[in-house]
C-alpha cells in the first residue's frame, strides 16, 4: 500500500467511514501532508463510498483544505479591516522580503507559501497572522523577521497551544 | 485613557467553579420550570440574531425525533469579533454545563462544539476540559457526551444551517428554512444551536435565577453582552457591558476622541457616523445591534483618518470570498457592489451609479437566500448614504 493509502485508512479507521466524517478525514490529510492531492482524495472517496467529484467539490469549498501543494509552513496572513488598518501592508512586505517570494507563493526550497486570510478573530491585536494552527499578534515588521528567522533555523514546529502574547 | 462612563459587568467572565453543584440543583427541577426561567429572564441569542432562547429551547423540546442534538455555534467568523474565543478560552466548562442543561431540556445525549479552524489551537486546552465534563457527567450519571467539530475556514458555516451541512460532510451551503434546525438540524434531527455567549449565559441565570439577568438592560434586550472592541481605540479588546447604551457613550468610553464612525455588528452589521451617535442605542430593539449572522457584539471604531470607501471596499472584498455561491443574488451581487464602487471612485460611472447600487443592495436583501446575502445590504446602504462624498471622491 501507498504512504497516502495508509494514512487515509488510518484517518478513516479512526473517524469511521460515514459522510460526517469527510471533513475531519480531509483535515487529517492537511494536516500531514498541507494539501490534498488528486490522489488523497480519490482514496478518501474509495474509502468512505462516495464520489472523488463530491470529495473535491467539498473540499475546495473551504479555504483551509487546499487542493494545491502548500509549503511546510503555511503564512495566512489577516487582510480583514482591523488587521488591514492597523499595516497589514507592511508585514505582508516583511514577510515576501524575509521569504524571498511574493503573496501566494511557495517559496523555492518547499518551506513557507504566503497567503492572506480573512478575519483571524483576533482583531484587538492586529495584524495577526497564522502559521499552520499557531496564531501570531500584535506584528511589527521587526517581529516578522524573528518568526520567520526562528522558523528557518528550527525545523520543527511545535503546534504547543498559544504563543505568548 | 478609558473614562469608564459605562458601567463594567463581570457575569461571564467571573471566576466560578461550581458547575457540578449548579448542575445537580438545576436537573433536580422540572423541565418546565427552567425554559420559563430562561423565558423570563429574557435571555436572546447572543450571535447576533437575537432568537429567544428559552423558545428556542422549548420548541426543541416538544420537537419529535429518534435524536437530538445541542450544539454550540463557535464558528466566530464576522470581521471585528473576538468574544467567543475569550469565553472558550477563560470559561469554557460555563458553555458546557449549559449545553448539558439544554440536553437534560430537549432530551439529547449528543453535543458538538463547532469550531473554526482559525482557533485550532484552542483544541487541546478544550478536550482536556471536555474530559473533565465527562467524568462529571458519569459521577453525575446523566448520558451526555460532548465532541469538538473543527470547520476549514468557511464563514458562512455560522450560518446554522450550513453549519449542519458542513458538519455531515457537504459544501457549507444554507438550507432552506423552514424547516427550522429545533424541528430538523443536524441530520434533519431536532438540534438546538447556540452561540457560545449564549450558552454561557445561561450558567449565569440557572445560578443567580432569571431575574436578576433581566434587571439588566432594557425593554427587550436583557441582560449583559460581551463586546469585542477594535478599530481606533486606545483600548482594544472584550468588555461585558449592560445594554441600551447609547453609541455616544459607547464611544465617550472607548474612541480616541476623533472617531468619525462606529460599525456596528461586523460586516455585517450598520455603519453609525458621528452625527448619529446620540440617537442610536445598542440592543435588539432598535435595529442597531450585532445584526444577522454568526455574531454579536463588534464595535469597531474608526477615526476621521480612515476612508470610508476603504472600510466598504474590505467589507466587500470579504463578502464576495465568503458567499457561499449558492443563490445568484448574493454571488453575483456582492461582485457587482464590488466592481460598482471601484467604477465610481475611478470616474467611470457616475455618481448616480451609487443609487443603482443602493437598489442592488436592498434586492439582496429581499432575495438571497440566507442571512449573509440579506445583510450585506446593512453595511453598504449605511455606508453608502452617510459617507456619499468619500465613495465619489
Amino acid at each position: 500500500m501507498t504512504e497516502m493509502k495508509n494514512l487515509v485508512k488510518s484517518l478513516a479507521d479512526n473517524y469511521g467511514r460515514y459522510h460526517e466524517s469527510l471533513l475531519p478525514i480531509l483535515q487529517g490529510v492537511v494536516e500531514k501532508k498541507r494539501f490534498l492531492s488528486e490522489e488523497a482524495m480519490v482514496e478518501v472517496a474509495r474509502e468512505i463510498d462516495i464520489s472523488a467529484a463530491h470529495v473535491f467539490g467539498t473540499a475546495s469549498f473551504y479555504s483551509f483544505l487546499n487542493t494545491s501543494p502548500m509549503g511546510e509552513y503555511v503564512v495566512r496572513v489577516c487582510k480583514t479591516i482591523t488587521c488591514m488598518m492597523h499595516g497589514k501592508n507592511l508585514i505582508i512586505q516583511e514577510l515576501e522580503k524575509q521569504l524571498k517570494i511574493k503573496l501566494g507563493e511557495t517559496s523555492h526550497d518547499g518551506k513557507f507559501t504566503l497567503l492572506e486570510t480573512n478575519c483571524l478573530g483576533q482583531c484587538h491585536k492586529g495584524p495577526a497572522m497564522l502559521i499552520n494552527d499557531t496564531p501570531y499578534t500584535n506584528l511589527t515588521p521587526d517581529k516578522v523577521r524573528d518568526i520567520i528567522q526562528s522558523l528557518k533555523q528550527n525545523d520543527l514546529v511545535s503546534n504547543a497551544a498559544t504563543q505568548v502574547n | 485613557m478609558s473614562k469608564k462612563n459605562l458601567k463594567r459587568l463581570d457575569l461571564i467572565f467571573k471566576n466560578e467553579n461550581d458547575g457540578e453543584v449548579i448542575l445537580v440543583k438545576t436537573m433536580a427541577r422540572p423541565t418546565h420550570d427552567l425554559i420559563n426561567d430562561l423565558i423570563i429572564s429574557g435571555l436572546k441569542g447572543r450571535g447576533g440574531a437575537g432568537y429567544p432562547t428559552g423558545l428556542k429551547w422549548k420548541l426543541a423540546s416538544e420537537a419529535e425525533g429518534d435524536m437530538k442534538y445541542v450544539i454550540c455555534n463557535a464558528d466566530e467568523g464576522e470581521p471585528g469579533t473576538f468574544k467567543d474565543r475569550e469565553i472558550l478560552t477563560q470559561v469554557p466548562h460555563k458553555v458546557l454545563i449549559g449545553m448539558a442543561v439544554c440536553a437534560k431540556i430537549i432530551g439529547a445525549h449528543e453535543g458538538y462544539i463547532y469550531l473554526r479552524g482559525e482557533y485550532k489551537f484552542l483544541l487541546p486546552s478544550l478536550n482536556e476540559m471536555i474530559d473533565d465534563f465527562h467524568v462529571l457527567m458519569n459521577k453525575i450519571g446523566f448520558d451526555f457526551r460532548v465532541k469538538i467539530f473543527l470547520g476549514s475556514g468557511a464563514y458562512i458555516c455560522g450560518e446554522e444551517s450550513a453549519l449542519f451541512e458542513s458538519m455531515e460532510g457537504y459544501r457549507g451551503e444554507p438550507r432552506n428554512k423552514p424547516p427550522y434546525p429545533t424541528n430538523s438540524g443536524y441530520r434533519k434531527m431536532p438540534t438546538v444551536i447556540n452561540n457560545v455567549e449564549t450558552l454561557a449565559h445561561t450558567y449565569s441565570i440557572f445560578k443567580y435565577g432569571p431575574e436578576k439577568f433581566k434587571d439588566l438592560g432594557v425593554q427587550d434586550s436583557r441582560g449583559s453582552k460581551v463586546f469585542s472592541v477594535s478599530g481606533d481605540t486606545p483600548n482594544p479588546g472584550i468588555y461585558e457591558l449592560e445594554f441600551g447604551m447609547s453609541v455616544k457613550k459607547f464611544v465617550d468610553d472607548f474612541g480616541d476622541g476623533d472617531a468619525k464612525a462606529v460599525q456596528v455588528g461586523g460586516a455585517s452589521g450598520f455603519c453609525v457616523p458621528r452625527k448619529k451617535f446620540d440617537k442610536t442605542k445598542i440592543g435588539y430593539q432598535g435595529k442597531l445591534t450585532g445584526v444577522s449572522l454568526p455574531t454579536g457584539g463588534s464595535m469597531m471604531i474608526f477615526n476621521s483618518s480612515r476612508s470610508m470607501y476603504n472600510v466598504l471596499h474590505n467589507y466587500l472584498d470579504f463578502f464576495v470570498e465568503e458567499s457561499c455561491g449558492q443563490c445568484t443574488p448574493c454571488r453575483v451581487g456582492t461582485q457587482q457592489l464590488l466592481l460598482g464602487i471601484e467604477a465610481v471612485k475611478k470616474g467611470e460611472r457616475s455618481s448616480e451609479y451609487l443609487d443603482r447600487l443602493l437598489g442592488l443592495a436592498e434586492n439582496m436583501r429581499v432575495t438571497a437566500k440566507c442571512g449573509l446575502g440579506q445583510s450585506v445590504a446593512n453595511s453598504f446602504s449605511s455606508i453608502v448614504e452617510n459617507f456619499k462624498e468619500e465613495m465619489i471622491y
